[in-house]
């Protein structure tokens, strides 16, 4: 614990920190616009230059480490005259348009000119302009207001892991770009926008909409992906401008995937906004009166056993749990909330991401089952490449080839090879069982599939034989790819005594055996073999569902209203609204407790409290807010012959996964140039 | 004047053989083995009592940095030596001659010093355009290969070394020592952070030393002789024999091993048949290659040319490359021209020196046309002082002290030329 003296003060701090840190931890405030604490230190902006006792020059101290006895003064007339001679260096080459700059309002060139720079500018010369990049449909550039800190590059050759950024040309001359013009190829390439301290990458979709101080602010979770990424709506009256990521160091440190900032326009098109009713075959606009009265005529007096209900990816845990308290209600046991038909055991640990994300940087070996990180989970997917960063870790895959942007050992492509390892009839059980701290990852490529639950047991046995789980560790992970999943599972929403999963309900609507079919914002069945069932679609964009439906009932998206949802992990995170749902759109729970009361099975809850108390009563694990609570090493799965077909990752094109991101024109230009991109990879074409 | 026996640079001028039996027969390679086997410490010492210092331009103690290096390696990493020859400070070409007309004098040094800081391996980062330099250096290092000298059991002393030749590719910044590691790693030359120091994590993230050519082509002899007789020449703490290269307006410009602390007046009139014009026609002198402040007659007169006579007078001796400047000299031209440089060369990695760099060249410019006020004079010196040593290495300080040493020397010249070319706009305002 090195002991320093800061403007007189003494300081305290830990082994490794830089002179930056120390001075932070004491209050005292350093410009600084290179230094990112996630970031590889580049000491090139000389901002935070400070004088030291022994030091001629002034030192840099955000790559200064610190050290016993050191004596800084950080407003000596040393440290301030470097510090004004730097911010008008910075300056003078700065095109200063701010009026027009997306960044202005938050840009840390322009707070640290209030703070630390001159009042006149002595430059005479012209200044210097640079040609713009394109760096694809969600990055703007203006690279005449680049200050060359290379955050951006360092963001993307180490946490993103795309060595696509970089400097070309010398001195004054220098540029950031990607040496050949192209997109970038990174599903977090958003947060180089948060990362550039000034206006030269800035989100391009968000381009002159609007002010900072015009936004309204409204903390929530991403529910794009299953990770439940801890973000911050921006809106302005009914519209969700943008999201970026809050700090949380224990899900997504401070970073975002692209879909879950970038796919928000999503949530402005094709939405259900009034209810409909199917008359002579086409869906025409109906009063929640008429729809309810069209529903509760279908149902009334239908055997329970002929109704069931499906919930889709993006649902939050309380309108899941109206929808399971209706339908049992009614006497049906037949719920679904894996629409992939996912094998998904009723036991916790066998659906949770038990390591935790933050647990990934104590792993030293991997492996990966049917799962492709990058795509379904790209923040976890960078945690594993911080931790590859970090050295001593190995990773292997089963499932064809991947990119995880570290290297990765291909075992196989199936579940022979997993049998194999189980068995130790495969040489690399020796490196997972050498382990310190071993991972099995298993994804829905390997669950969603008719053997999904042999496999499950295999990977079980696996994770036992290689001694995965162990005291004060468990290695065995199961990574989803919809944020409602594990909440359905943890309040039971699943078939009942004698109930029909998935599979089940959509053959029993084929066969005539279901009559009435819920669909709670599920769209990724195969709705062709829904047969001639009544279904009813609860939801908040026109996607599959809704065009199958015969009675529509629009609710609200992620952003309109106060949601619990459940990560990979099992931590419960709350999800709050940030605005309205458009028209005659409804919060989803208030939508069920209504219709319950025609169908004669009134839910005992009027308000938002009573339901978050009967979800706890459900399941009370829904009470600890963002905690993971461990779950217990049992045994799960069903042991049994395993197919021969490979693995097939679920998500094979990132940006378009769900009917937010379907909708969304930004995501839609990602997944054009991202073809754009592939095709240019033939191998041909130069 | 030195003594031709005190030579160290016995082929300065190419007139003997280069190769490796000329090179034999003015006494390199003799006894390599038994120094060798004197073993490390040995070395060091005597290097140490050498007094020689850096000859890249820094001038810091070779004995002192070599002793940096670490004796054991706990971790297993191997230490390195590297050498500097990327020679291209305007001015100087001293080190372009050994590797030319005296390559073994090197490639023996390389050996030694490695052997001193326990190196297994050393790499010679030789500038891009010196293809001539590269391809005779390349031969003495086959030569020495050849004839057991380097390689598995060097000399036959059971050391291992091997020897490596890198060209660059043309860029001034990489002869900065860690812009050069990055370059000779493959990546773009741009000066490392300090600390860490290349001692303790150069190379490869390995313990390196990076000496310059002329450092390292001085050790052989300098260990044979012993490092007493070295420190025999020279000022106190300034000892030694060193090579001047004298270029610009004196009649035969030349490169020549002098003692150290030669005047250097006595060094222009003996060795280059004076300045052109005579003495009294001086200007004034660039002492140390272009990134040293320049120093007028009046001092030019008196100085001698060591590293702490030089400071003194606010100059430096950097490489020791002279470049004289007589009356027919625009001497605000001549320091426009190397802010140029410096703007054309500044790696663009931290922000003093790439903004600061383009904005001096183009004051300078005004300056030269007279296109300026006179208090851009005070303002442009007030620039170079929010450069130096605010940068990540010494390429602003280097950029900023010509024109300081312009100001300070030639300030009325400056303001004689704004009067004129406000006075010559007057004038054509009035004719129009």
């Amino acid at each position: 614990m090195p002991k320093l003296t800061i403007n007189g003060q003494e300081v305290e701090v830990p082994a490794g920190t830089t002179v930056l840190q120390a001075c932070q931890s004491a209050g005292i405030e350093v410009p600084h616009f290179c230094f990112h604490e996630r970031l590889a230190i580049a000491g090139n902006c000389r901002m935070c230059l400070v004088e030291m006792e022994k030091s001629p020059k002034p030192v840099a101290s955000c790559a200064m480490p610190a050290a016993d006895g050191q004596v800084v003064k950080t407003d000596s007339a040393m440290a301030q005259r470097a510090r004004k001679g730097v911010m008008e260096f910075l300056l003078i080459n700065h095109p200063l348009d701010c009026p027009i700059c997306d960044q202005g309002g938050e840009c840390d060139l322009q707070d640290e000119a209030m703070a630390f720079g001159f009042d006149r500018g002595r430059f005479q010369e012209n200044k210097r302009a640079v040609k713009d990049k394109n760096f694809g449909p969600l990055i703007k550039t203006q690279m005449t207001r680049c200050i060359h800190c290379t955050r951006c590059v360092r963001f993307a050759t180490d946490v993103a892991g795309v060595s696509e950024l970089g400097a070309t040309g010398r001195g004054e001359n220098m540029e950031i770009g990607t040496y050949i013009e192209h997109a970038l190829t990174s599903e977090l390439s958003g947060n180089m926008i948060d990362l550039c301290p000034v206006g030269a990458l800035t989100s391009k979709p968000y381009a002159f909409v609007a002010r900072p101080w015009e936004l309204r602010k409204t903390e929530s979770v991403d529910v794009l992906d299953a990770v439940g990424a801890n973000i911050r709506i921006d809106t302005r009256g009914p519209e969700v401008l943008r999201v970026l990521p809050r700090l949380h160091e224990d899900v997504n440190e401070e970073w975002l995937g692209d879909k879950g900032r970038f796919a928000i326009d999503g949530l402005m098109k094709r939405r259900l906004d009034k209810p409909y009713v199917r008359v002579d075959g086409k869906l025409t606009p109906a009063s929640w009166a008429e729809a309810f009265t069209a529903i509760a005529a279908r149902i009334k007096g239908l055997d329970g056993s002929k109704i069931a209900g499906i919930a889709g990816d993006l649902v939050d845990a309380e309108s899941m749990l109206a929808l399971k308290d209706l339908l049992t209600g009614l006497g049906s046991t037949n719920l679904d909330c894996r629409q992939d038909g996912a094998k998904l055991p009723a036991e916790r640990a066998g659906y949770l991401f038990n390591t935790t994300i933050a647990g990934i940087d104590q792993a030293d070996v991997v492996l990966f089952v049917g799962t492709n990180p990058r795509l379904e989970a790209p923040l976890i997917n960078a945690r594993f490449r911080k931790r590859y960063l970090m050295g001593g870790f190995k990773a292997a895959a089963i499932g064809p080839s991947l990119d995880l942007t570290f290297p990765v050992v291909q075992l196989g492509e199936g579940p022979e090879v997993l049998a194999d390892l189980a068995d130790g009839n495969h040489t690399w059980i020796e490196t997972l069982k050498g382990a310190k701290h071993p991972m099995i990852v298993v994804g829905q490529g390997a669950l969603a599939r008719e053997d999904g639950a042999a496999v499950l047991a295999l990977a079980h046995r696996l994770a036992d034989a290689a001694g995965v789980v162990r005291d004060g560790w468990n290695g065995f992970n199961v990574l989803h790819t919809a944020a409602a999943r594990v909440g359905g599972l943890e309040l039971g929403f699943v078939p009942g005594a004698g109930g029909r999963d998935v599979a089940g309900i959509l053959d029993g609507a084929g066969s005539g055996s279901i009559e009435v079919v819920y669909l709670l914002g599920a769209d990724e069945i195969d709705t062709s073999k829904l047969g001639k069932a009544f279904v009813i679609y609860q939801g908040h964009h026109g996607d599959a569902g809704a065009a199958r439906a015969d009675v529509v009932l629009p609710g609200a998206a992620y952003t309109e209203k106060n949601g619990t949802y459940v990560n990979t992990e099992g931590r419960v995170q709350l999800g709050r609204l940030a605005t309205f749902p458009p028209g005659e759109a409804r919060e989803d729970w208030k939508i069920l407790r209504a219709l319950s009361d025609p169908l004669g099975h009134k839910l005992p809850y009027d308000n938002l409290a009573q339901l978050r108390q009967r979800l706890i009563e459900v399941n009370p694990r829904f009470a600890h807010v963002d905690e993971v609570v461990p779950a217990d090493w049992v045994a799960f799965g069903a042991a049994g012959p395993t197919g021969a077909g490979p693995f097939v990752y679920p998500i094979e094109n990132y940006y378009m996964t769900d009917p937010v991101s379907r909708s969304s024109p930004t995501m839609a230009a990602c997944t054009e140039s991202l073809r754009a991109t592939v095709s240019q990879k033939t191998g041909t074409n130069g | 004047m030195l003594r031709d026996e005190d030579r160290i640079f016995t082929n300065l001028y190419g007139i003997h053989d280069w190769h490796l039996a000329g090179a034999q027969k003015r006494g390199d390679w003799s006894g390599t083995k038994d120094l060798i086997l004197k073993g490390r410490d040995w070395l060091v010492e005597e290097m140490k009592t050498s007094n020689l210092r850096g000859r890249g331009g820094a001038g810091f103690p070779t004995g002192m940095k070599w002793s940096f290096m670490p004796k054991a390696s706990p971790d297993g990493r191997p230490s390195y030596l590297v050498v500097n020859a990327d020679e291209s400070e305007p001015g100087t070409c001293k080190d372009r001659d050994i590797l030319r007309h005296d390559p073994h004098k090197l490639v023996e040094g390389c050996l030694l010093a490695s052997v001193a800081m326990g190196a297994s391996a050393c790499y010679i980062y030789i500038r891009g355009e010196f293809y001539n330099e590269a391809s005779n250096l390349q031969v003495a290092i086959d030569e020495a290969y050849a004839a057991g000298l380097l390689g598995k059991n060097a000399c036959g002393s059971g050391y291992d070394f091997e020897l490596y030749l890198h060209r660059g590719a043309g860029a001034y910044i990489c002869g900065e020592e860690t812009a050069l590691l990055e370059s000779l790693e493959g990546r773009k030359g741009q000066p490392r952070l300090k600390p860490p120091f290349p001692a303790q994590c150069g190379l490869y993230g390995c313990p390196t030393t990076v000496n310059n050519v002329e450092t390292i082509a001085v050790v052989p002899t300098i260990l044979r002789r012993g490092g007493a007789w070295f420190a025999g020449f020279g000022r106190p703490k300034n000892n030694g024999t060193k090579l001047f290269c004298i270029s610009g307006h004196v009649n035969k410009p030349c490169t020549v091993e002098e003692e150290m602390g030669i005047p250097l007046k006595e060094l222009i009139e003996k060795h280059c048949g004076g300045v052109r014009g005579g003495w009294d026609n001086l200007l004034a002198v660039i002492p140390g290659g272009s990134s040293v402040r320049m120093i007028p007659k009046s001092i030019c007169d008196t100085v001698l040319m060591d590293f702490d006579a030089l400071r003194e007078v606010k100059s430096g001796l950097g490489t020791a490359a002279v470049i004289v400047m007589d009356k027919s000299t625009d001497i605000i031209a001549a320091i426009a021209r190397l802010a140029h440089f410096y703007k054309h060369e500044s790696c663009g990695q931290c922000t003093p020196c790439r903004e600061g760099t383009g904005w001096m060249w183009r004051v300078m410019e005004r300056l030269v046309k007279g296109n300026a006020s006179v208090e851009e004079i005070d303002m442009l010196l007030d620039v170079t002082y929010e450069i130096e040593g605010h940068t990540i290495c010494a390429l602003g300080d280097a950029a900023a002290w010509p024109i300081q040493g312009l100001i300070a020397h030639f300030r009325p010249v400056l303001e004689e030329r704004i009067k004129t070319y406000r006075a010559a706009a007057v004038a054509r305002s009035h004719a129009a």
